[in-house]
Parts: structure tokens; C-alpha cells; sequence
């Protein structure tokens, strides 16, 4: 069905649809929007799950961890503060092997208060065993979701998804959307490590030397053969609804000598900024990174990068652009820009592209190097 | 009732990595004994994180789930709310210490009590974080040396009771390791209430109070026969203390019973002395009127 949605609404339609048993959830500016409308959904009687309106996002993880470990789909929401203020349950989330599926809304850490976009909120959930995956669009959102908790209950996965939306520039902004009837695409949840009190067993008890560490190495196992799943559940998506984006989206890379990579609503923007420097005769192209965790491998041979990052990480640089750099033993050209919902637009990312100098890092607005 | 009138079933195996002398151990062998085996208890960080025992192992025979240190009430109504969202009637009682209750975990407490879950809060008492070598809490009483208060407390115990009997709760009782059937009947009484209940046990702790592991039941009996611990039910608001309580109400043992023989009140001084006579004896008289109004 078309209509025209807001990131978040989009957002709470496709959790209307998987229909958890559980959500738990604590309001944050720019998140509010998805929890008012699932409570709405919930109290009208639109959607059967139990809402739990707790008393702070570390109640919040928490719950939705009780409610996982039950064997129901569960899913929360939230943003920025309340996103670290959980930090400790995230790790518990993903450590205890539960498929829950999170919306955060990307927004900027004080002091001082700013409510706007940033992804240094998810940069900080890096390490824990999260997936991590960010939307460009209101539709693209919508369908991350529906295809976030069929990746994360999968056998193969049995861990929990984070779905990355823009605080404003996406979260609120109003774009059509195409809603499908997901029906079978999400199977039935059947979490195998279940609490059953026929069967008692112990959870997160006691784990020495001996044993930690494989348990560890069971989660990085799974975040690998969460490539393929992820991969099967796009094509499964593509087939029944007809939209795929893959781990990243590239916008006429093949021919281009230089390409922007960047995330969440400025990888949209780049594509923009690739059209006027192809009309400028510079072969350039936009890949957009959509899925973080796991780290897609990223073929960037005999390419310059232009990297953006909305984040950064004090003392070291730009968070994506080491990433990439890393994992790709290349230079990069990094530019910082964006935090806290500073304004950044197609022609901004277009003369960054022409100003590039590979192997250095500007901040955007403060200076040209440093 | 009589001790023989208690479920023969145990769900706490005789391999625990509890102390020689825990009673906390003891009072959750009553507490799974009262609930039966559909049944989940939710531990955050505490003495039980331990006394369970250490992967792959388990002494317990109920799904215990472990979970972080602020977080057992949260945990539980998320889970008390997705086994009622599956048609379960599974108990999801809460066992937590007093620093996972009165300090890290109050919070959560209180949402959880607040939003109506339906669950029972364990909180389980030896007054000091015990499991990290004790370190004082909230709980610890004024006097009362611990790692972190060498010199002894300076201030008193936090009301935890008052507190959760804030939330307007429609069974709250206190109980301790020493009175085994009275914890049995309490928590038996308190699952037959749908929405939070809550309990808060005394159990003494012989290496962090400091006195011999043979005394622990010696040591819950004195603490309730000198009035410094009260059992007591409050069921919709009303409050009616414990037989034990009443008849050591009548004449309560001196104080110093009580504490002469716990290394942790050696050198307590006067002014503490007196201050902990003074809210003791106000204490049974604040209970003892409530109780003639109700």
C-alpha cells in the first residue's frame, strides 16, 4: 500500500507487522515518534503485543533480555542517551544470544543538549555483538526492519539487530512508502535456548578462564554466517517485494576513479553530489555503507576514497574512515562532518570530493586540515 | 505449621558454592520450595550469582537467570509480561541481595512495582555487598564495620520497606533465614497475588558479620528476639506482625545479645549504641500502633 510516512512511523508499521510479543520501550526525542505510535497501535488494539512502558532504557534492554529468553519476538527503540545509558544491557543482549530488534535514532551526545544526527550514539555500540545496519530512506527503513527480525532470529544469527535511522533528517522527514504483507517472509520465532521450566537450566551463570572465551568466539562466529543470512533474506525480500540494497549501495562506482562512502542519509546525499561531479567531467561514484556489523568487505581497488563521517572518535579519527582504511590497507581522504546535525549538503560533499587530498582528515567547517 | 509439612522436593542441590553457614542459601531452598517448579528465578550480581555454582554446572532445579546488577526487576517484567503474552502462568521471582535492592537495583524496583508486573521481589538481606568481600550498602546498620566503613557506618539503614510499601503494593512481608516456615508461608501467600509482592528477608552472614558458621540460625533468632528485625505481612495496607515478632515484642532481649556476638559491631561506640536502642525501640512502637489501627 502507498502512502506517505515519517522514518519513525515507517519504522513502528513494519514492527506492527512482525508483531512481537514484547515491546519495552523509553521515550527520547527524536525516538519518541515510534513508541507513541506502537503504544497507540498496542491500547487501540491494532497490535497484539504487550507494551512495557519502563522506567529507563537500561529497564528497557532488560526487559526486552526477560522477554527474549521466553521465546517471544521482541523488539525497543531509542536514541542517543538512552542508547548508552543501556550499554551494559546491549552486551548482556548479545551475550545471551537474543534476536532483539532495536530502532536507534541517530543523534548527537552532550553536553551540550543537542538533539540532533550523529552516529557517534552506534559507533559506541561497536563491539558488542550487535548488528548494525543503517537506512537512507523512510522505505528503506520500513524494510530493514521487517528484514531485521527475520536476520536476527535466524539459527545461523541469534543475535540482536540495530536498525540506524538519521534523528530528523530521516526520523522525521516525509517520504512515500510502499507497505508490503510480509506474511510468511518472517518465520515463527523459535529460539532454541528458551526458558523451560520442564527442562530447568542455568543462564549467564558463573564462566571461568576455561569456558568464556568460546562463548565469545561464538558470537563472532555467528556475526560471520550472519553475511550469508543477510544476504538470503534480501534476495527472499527482493523476489517477494521487489526492492534490494545490499551491504552497500553503490551508485556508479564501476567506472569511477574517486568514491564517497558514507552512512544513513548522507550516502543519499553523495549520489546527488556524484551526478554534478560527473557533470564536472570527475569520474566519481557513492557507496553507501549500509550494514556496519558485520563489515562488508568493500572492493575499493584502484579507487580514492572520500570518506564522511558523521562521528568521531577523539584521539584517533573519523570512525568509519579507520574502519575502512583498516580493513582495506588503503588511504583515505576523511572528512568530518555533520555532528550534531550540522548541515551538510550534495555541494559541501561535491568540493570535498574535488578538494580531496588523500591521507589527510579536515572537519568540516573548522578547518581546511589538520 | 510444622516443618514436616513442607514439601519434601528440593530444587537447591547439596552442591552450592555457598559458605560453610550461608542462610541465604537456606532461605532460597524454602523460597523454591514454596514456589514449586514452574518457576524462574531472576538473580542480578549477588552471593546466589555464585552459590549456584560455575558453568556447565548448576545446583539449582529451576531456570535460574543470571542478569546484570541493576537490572532483576526490569529482566522479570519483561519476562512475567511475554509468558503472560504466551498464556504461562509461570512464578518470576526476583532473588536479589540488598545492594541489588536497596542501592543499584531500586530503581528498577520501583518501576517494576510501579507498572504492576506480575512478579515476587526476593530481597535477601546480610547487609553489606557480601559476594565482593563486604563493602557497606545501603543496608548496612549504623555501627556496623565493614571494607568500606573500617570505622564503622555514620549513617543508618535505608527504610527499603517503607519504600516499596510506597508503591502501594498488595502484599509486602519481611522474613528471616531463621524462621523457615515462616519464609514458606509468606512466599506461598505472596504468589497467590497477581501484580508485585515483595519480601525482604534478613539473612545473616557469618564471614561478613563475623561469627562462627554454626550460630547463623542462632544469629536470625536474636535479631528477631532482641526487636531489631520485625516479621511482618502487610496485605492491602494492613499490617499484622509475625508470631515470632509479637512474642518477642513483649520483652525484647537486650540490644547487646544481638550484637556482642558479631566481630562487625566490635568498638561500636555509645552514640551509635544508643541512637540503634532508640530507633529500635521506636520502631516497635510505630509497628506495634500500626497494627492496633488496622
Amino acid at each position: 500500500m502507498k502512502e506517505i510516512s515519517t522514518g519513525n512511523k515507517a519504522i513502528a508499521k513494519a514492527v506492527k507487522q512482525a508483531l512481537p510479543g514484547v515491546v519495552a520501550a523509553y521515550p527520547i526525542t527524536p525516538q519518541t515518534e515510534i513508541v507513541e505510535t506502537i503504544a497507540d497501535y498496542v491500547t487501540s488494539g491494532q497490535m497484539k503485543s504487550r507494551y512495557i512502558p519502563v522506567e529507563s532504557e537500561h529497564s528497557a534492554m532488560a526487559a526486552c533480555i526477560g522477554a527474549s529468553i521466553t521465546g517471544v519476538r521482541t523488539f525497543t527503540a531509542t536514541s542517543a542517551h538512552g542508547l548508552l545509558y543501556m550499554h551494559e544491557m546491549t552486551n548482556w543482549a548479545a551475550g545471551a544470544r537474543l534476536p532483539i530488534v532495536m530502532a536507534n535514532v541517530n543523534r548527537s551526545l552532550g553536553p551540550g543538549w543537542n538533539i540532533w544526527a550523529e552516529h557517534t550514539d552506534a559507533m559506541q555500540e561497536r563491539d558488542t555483538g550487535w548488528l548494525q545496519v543503517y537506512a537512507s530512506t523512510v522505505q528503506e527503513a520500513y524494510d530493514t526492519t521487517l528484514m531485521a527480525f527475520r536476520i536476527a532470529e535466524h539459527n545461523d544469527v541469534l543475535l540482536p539487530v540495530m536498525v540506524n535511522l538519521d534523528g530528523f533528517s530521516l526520523s522525521h522527514i516525509m517520504q512515500p512508502l510502499d507497505t508490503v504483507e510480509p506474511g510468511d517472509f518472517i518465520p515463527p520465532i523459535h529460539l532454541p535456548h528458551a526458558i523451560d521450566t520442564g527442562n530447568p537450566t542455568g543462564y549467564g551463570g558463573l564462566t571461568g578462564p576455561d569456558q568464556h572465551y568460546k562463548f565469545r568466539w561464538d558470537i563472532e562466529r555467528s556475526m560471520r554466517d550472519s553475511v550469508k543470512v543477510i544476504a538470503a533474506t534480501e534476495k527472499d525480500f527482493a523476489k517477494r517485494f521487489g526492492r534490494s540494497y545490499g551491504p552497500t549501495e553503490n551508485y556508479r562506482c564501476e567506472d569511477a576513479d574517486v568514491i564517497i562512502i558514507a552512512m544513513g542519509t548522507f550516502g543519499k546525499e553523495a549520489e546527488v553530489a556524484t551526478d554534478i561531479l560527473r557533470k564536472e567531467g570527475i569520474r566519481a561514484g557513492s557507496m553507501r555503507l549500509r550494514w556496519f556489523r558485520p563489515f562488508p568487505d568493500l572492493d575499493l581497488t584502484g579507487k580514492e576514497v572520500v570518506v564522511i563521517d558523521r562521528d568521531y572518535s577523539f584521539g584517533y579519527g573519523g570512525i568509519v574512515a579507520h574502519e575502512i582504511m583498516a580493513k582495506n590497507h588503503c588511504e583515505v581522504y576523511s572528512v568530518i562532518a555533520g555532528l550534531g546535525g550540522q548541515e551538510v549538503i550534495y555541494d559541501d560533499m561535491a568540493e570535498f570530493v574535488r578538494t580531496r587530498r588523500i591521507g589527510e582528515e579536515i572537519w568540516f567547517g573548522v578547518n581546511d586540515h589538520v | 505449621m510444622i516443618i514436616a509439612e513442607i514439601p519434601k522436593e528440593e530444587y537447591i542441590k547439596k552442591c552450592t558454592s555457598a559458605c560453610a553457614g550461608c542462610s541465604s542459601s537456606l532461605t532460597l531452598r524454602y523460597v523454591f520450595k514454596a514456589a514449586g517448579p514452574d518457576t524462574v528465578l531472576v538473580v542480578p550480581a549477588c552471593c546466589t550469582s555464585v552459590i549456584q555454582g560455575i558453568y556447565p554446572n548448576t545446583a539449582m532445579n529451576v531456570p535460574v537467570y543470571n542478569v546484570a546488577f541493576a537490572a532483576a526487576a526490569a529482566c522479570a517484567s519483561g519476562m512475567s509480561e511475554a509468558f503472560q503474552a504466551q498464556g504461562k502462568k509461570t512464578h518470576v521471582i526476583v532473588y536479589a541481595g540488598d545492594g541489588g535492592t536497596l542501592d543499584i537495583g531500586i530503581q528498577s524496583m520501583s518501576g517494576a512495582f510501579e507498572r504492576g508486573t506480575d512478579f515476587l521481589y526476593i530481597c535477601y538481606d546480610n547487609e553489606a555487598y557480601g559476594n565482593t568481600g563486604m563493602q557497606r550498602s545501603g543496608a548496612t546498620p549504623l555501627g556496623a564495620r565493614t571494607t568500606t566503613t573500617p570505622a564503622g557506618k555514620t549513617v543508618e539503614k535505608k527504610d527499603i520497606d517503607a519504600i516499596a510499601a510506597a508503591h502501594h503494593l498488595e502484599y509486602m512481608a519481611t522474613a528471616c533465614s531463621a524462621y523457615p516456615q515462616d519464609i514458606f508461608k509468606k512466599v506461598a501467600k505472596a504468589l497467590t497475588f497477581r501484580g508485585p509482592t515483595f519480601i525482604h528477608i534478613l539473612a545473616p552472614c557469618p564471614p561478613g558479620w563475623r561469627y562462627p558458621t554454626e550460630k547463623t540460625i542462632e544469629m536470625g533468632k536474636l535479631a528477631v528476639k532482641s526487636g531489631m528485625w520485625v516479621l511482618y505481612e502487610r496485605e492491602h495496607g494492613k499490617l499484622s506482625i509475625s508470631a515470632p515478632s509479637k512474642a518477642a515484642m513483649k520483652k525484647p532481649l537486650p540490644l547487646e545479645d544481638y550484637l556482642a556476638p558479631q566481630g562487625r559491631f566490635n568498638g561500636i561506640d555509645a552514640k551509635s549504641l544508643e541512637t540503634l536502642k532508640q530507633h529500635l525501640a521506636a520502631n516497635l512502637k510505630k509497628l506495634a500502633a500500626e497494627e492496633a489501627l488496622a
